[in-house]
């Protein structure tokens, strides 16, 4: 067996943020572990720009973003195990794994990080009738196919969702001469950023449709196009707006779902919204000495707060390793009328430092005000101008703050009028 | 090319015909019109192996499945084929429903099924405690299991194959000429093939096969069923094979677990006359959904990682049509293979293997197999067993499907089996990868390189299920 002081699952832009606060923070023996057969994880295939303008303050390809630290990584001591797939996590922190090279493999860790992203929502969740051609994917394998494996995955396409990736490949599947005949969103706004609307549909002049989805596919082989329909309040087919749409390629862009298999056979806790684990002020789980950040801890709208939260779990790990981990009597976090979660979950009491709340909003709210209370004491109160379900949301708690709470309290976050 | 037998269809029954038939010493071609074996109606239905007291005695149907139910146990050991005797339920929600399982009874016994039971409410309860409280009584079969009816179908035709027998794909059969010398030439989309006898497993469209040669006795309806699969997280809502009474459609809509630790609740039934439409509903989803409930009450959508449609060809007469054409005596058809067909699959093979060798006469062949080599099954083995067969072959040590733990030995060996994988599809099915919950959105680009690569092809070439179904076009720019 195997020893190292951390062992981080993922070697995608949460994994090495954390590995590297670790390295930092002094911690010595540090593995990652990732599937892939290069760091990076998904970043890799996001060759468009618009990452890093909060972190670095300057506007990278996903490609260039990840080098950044896979360069520190490499340039480290921290040692990387890529092709290697992990296969079980044991109650006392043994982690299983293989690899072509090593074979089976086990490995013993004071801590662990969790970081293992997430997948996309697959077409047998949403039910949609009709057949089973090809030529239905997810945006996120087209985007392999076009960006990794460097083929065309369609030639006239519909995109179902409005999410991110799928707003990024109508754009990329654009400039490669692909027609995109519309993107489709059942709720009546996007799930994806505005600067994306803006930049990959407008720009382009690919309409978006709203409260609209995909009722029926054709094509017994290839797909030879969609039905779509509006859709009512309650998101329903409104009967008489179907109208067919001739295409050979529907892209789903319907939501992610952090990947929690390991989590979950691991016996950690999973916060049923988010469905990531449920964690403490430092990402820690009810799992001692397991750490979770990044998607597969909540589905992020920007990798710069990616690399920031895993730096927070990178740090917590390392105090845990040093045993300097505060534990004890913990204040409770709870977003309502709303405000559909918070992480952390729950803060220590004997924390050292102010926390930030991070969350997301259920529609679009404009010209509320964000409370928060303890109670029906209201703590802070903040006037906000628009709040969409596309972008996550902070709050920043104060230690003092913190420390003035009784024990076993709950901090609510809640939307008011304003 | 030559051929003593020509057996037309690769679905469950023409591959396990192939198969008994694979011991004699003649010359044997299997045809099938798409890019794999199992692409019919085999590889979209309940996956059950019934009881056998559904059927009306004297049938076809009853005789072949009590016969074939008994039979399946040892012919998965053989072939290892995933089988389990789950054991099924017949649940009545009314006084008329319970007299109807008393019928059921009477019937089941008159077929010669084994150790049937009426059981009451708390007994249901106990063996099924998420069935709904509504229940009176139930019957209970326990010879009855569950079996993965495409693998079951291709390790026949990996068996097949080793013994000798031409698997030919992509085989569509347009025309049958009668030689003069009393032998047949059919005209297929893979050339032209002459054979001595011909058998018609040819699924939903025996019923054209059979006219080919002016035998116009067939008449099928293409009746459509729709499922739901839930993921295995929802394995344990179910251990039986749980039926509501029977109607004239069918047998109703079953919750039952699969033997891979999914649950697969269906099928609707609506009589369409297009034979390969094999698209889904919503109204044929939701009928699914509100019959479960009445069963399951706990069963949630949520929970659904795909859903999909199967095709069964319902014969007008309501039995199976086994027998020589009244206008050939070369010319065996095997059509009207609706449910209990899976069940009754080993039986009808060895009942055509009957009606053959009466009259061709074969010689044993010195040796052949009737066993598949139990395949490598990565998820299924422990710690050491893994080690063991990652340092043998280190393609093991590759995971390519992450969320069944599919590793690249598995894919491999899937395609250069005897009648392997040639497609995305048919990787799936012989290995599980892109059947978890992902549905393929990480594996089946790797699945498509691997493919590309093991056949020498560009990866554009490879197809999700053979045909025009091509994943990916051209490079980019």
């Amino acid at each position: 067996m195997l020893s190292y002081d951390l062992a981080v699952i993922g070697g995608g832009p949460a994994g090495m943020a954390a590995a590297l606060k670790a390295r930092e923070e002094g911690v010595e023996k540090i593995v990652i572990l990732e599937r892939a057969d290069t760091l990076g994880g998904i970043l890799e295939q996001c060759i468009h720009t618009g990452f890093g303008l909060h972190y670095f303050g300057e506007e990278l390809s996903g490609p260039e973003y990840a080098g950044r630290f896979i360069k520190q990584v490499n340039e480290s001591d921290i040692e990387v195990k890529t092709d290697t797939m992990v296969l079980d996590i044991s109650q006392d922190n043994v982690v299983t794994a293989c690899n072509n090279v090593d074979g089976l493999i086990t490995i013993k860790a004071t801590a662990i990080v969790l970081a293992m992203g997430c997948r996309e929502r697959p077409r047998g969740a949403l039910s949609i009738a009709g057949s089973r051609a090809s030529g239905i994917m997810t945006a996120g394998t087209a985007q392999k196919y076009v960006n990794i494996n460097g083929y065309m995955p369609g030639k006239t396409v519909v995109i179902l969702g409005s999410g991110d990736i799928g707003l990024i490949m109508a754009r990329r599947m654009t400039l490669e001469g692909a027609k995109v005949k519309a993107v489709c969103e059942l709720m009546p706004y996007s799930g994806g950023l505005t600067r994306n609307i803006v930049q990959c549909l407008e720009d382009f002049g690919i309409p978006l449709r709203l409260s609209c989805t995909v009722v029926k596919t054709h094509g017994r082989e290839r797909l030879e196009g969609v039905t779509v329909a509006n859709v009512d309040e309650n998101l329903k087919p409104i009967p008489g707006t179907e109208e067919y749409i001739p295409c050979d390629t529907l892209m789903l862009s319907v939501g992610l779902i952090p990947e929690n298999e390991l989590s979950k056979n691991a016996g950690i806790e999973l916060d049923s919204i988010t469905n990531g684990p449920s964690v403490d002020e430092y990402r820690e789980t009810n799992h001692k000495g397991v750490f979770a950040c990044g998607n597969v801890l909540q589905v992020h709208d920007l990798v710069d707060y990616v690399t920031q939260e895993s730096q927070i779990a990178g740090e917590g790990a390392a105090k845990y390793i040093k045993g300097e981990k505060k534990t004890g009597e913990c204040i409770k976090t709870l977003g309502t009328n709303g405000v559909r979660y918070i992480v952390p979950q729950r803060i220590n009491k004997q924390t050292d430092k102010s926390v930030k709340l991070y969350f997301r909003v259920g529609k679009v709210f404009k010209n509320v005000k964000l409370v928060v209370k303890c109670g029906d004491e209201v703590i802070m109160s903040n006037k906000k101008k628009k709040m969409t379900p596309g972008e996550m949301e902070y709050i920043l708690i104060k230690l003092d703050t913190i420390k003035s709470l009784p024990a076993d309290s709950t901090l609510t976050v809640t939307i008011e009028e304003a | 090319m030559r051929y003593d037998v020509a057996v037309i269809g690769g679905g469950v029954v023409g591959a396990l015909i192939s198969m008994k038939l694979s011991k004699y010493d003649i010359k044997i071609a299997l045809l099938e019109k798409c890019n794999d074996v199992a692409m019919g109606t085999t590889k979209a239905n309940s996956a059950i192996v019934h009881g056998g007291f559904d059927a009306m005695p004297g049938t076809l149907k009853a005789k072949l499945n009590v016969k074939g139910t008994g039979m399946m146990p040892e012919l998965c050991r053989d072939l290892n084929v995933p089988y389990r005797n789950n054991g099924s339920l017949v649940l009545a929600f009314s006084d008329e429903e319970v007299e109807h399982i008393k019928v059921l009874y009477d019937r089941g016994v008159k077929n010669g099924v084994d150790r049937l039971e009426i059981i009451s409410k708390e007994r249901a309860k106990e063996l099924e405690p998420n069935v709904s409280d509504e229940v009176k009584a139930a019957l209970l079969s326990n010879t009855a299991g569950i079996v993965c009816p495409y693998e079951l179908t291709i390790a026949a035709a990996e068996v097949a194959v080793t013994n000798g027998v031409d698997f030919i794909r992509n085989c569509e059969v347009k025309n049958i000429t009668k030689l003069d010398g009393g032998r047949f030439e059919l005209d297929t989309a893979a050339g032209k093939i002459e054979t001595e006898y011909i058998i018609n497993a040819a699924g939903i469209h025996s019923d054209e096969i059979a006219a080919m040669i002016g035998d116009d006795s067939i008449e099928l309806v293409p009746r459509r069923g729709e499922y739901y699969l839930l993921d295995k997280s929802y394995g344990s809502l179910a251990s039986h094979t749980i039926f509501q009474c029977p109607n004239k459609m069918g047998k109703g809509v079953l919750v039952t677990p699969t033997v891979d630790g999914n649950i697969l609740i269906g099928p609707s039934a609506s009589d369409d006359r297009e034979k390969d439409n094999t698209d889904t509903t919503p109204d044929g989803l939701e009928f699914v959904l509100s019959k479960a409930f009445k069963s399951v009450p706990s069963i949630n959508v949520r929970g659904a990682i795909t859903s999909f449609a199967g095709v069964r060809s319902h014969p007008v007469t309501d039995d199976f049509i086994i027998g020589y054409s009244d206008k050939s005596d070369k010319f065996i058809n095997c059509a009207g293979i609706e449910s209990p067909g899976l069940s009754a699959a080993p039986a009808i093979a060895e009942y055509v293997e009957g009606l053959l060798i009466e009259k061709l006469s074969p010689r044993t062949k010195e040796s052949f197999t009737v066993n598949r080599q139990a395949p490598v099954r990565f998820r299924h083995m422990n710690e050491q067993q893994r080690r063991e067969l990652i340092e043998k072959n280190s393609a093991y040590g590759r995971i390519i499907c992450r969320c069944e733990t599919i590793t690249e030995g598995e894919i491999l060996d899937a395609i250069h089996a005897p009648a392997g994988a040639r497609d995305v599809d048919g990787v799936k099915r012989r290995t599980r990868a892109g059947m978890g919950r992902c549905q393929g959105g990480f594996c089946s680009s790797k699945v498509v390189e691997i493919l590309a690569r093991e056949l020498g092809t560009d990866m554009n070439e490879i197809t999700k299920f053979g045909g025009n179904s091509k994943i990916i076009f051209e490079r980019t720019k």
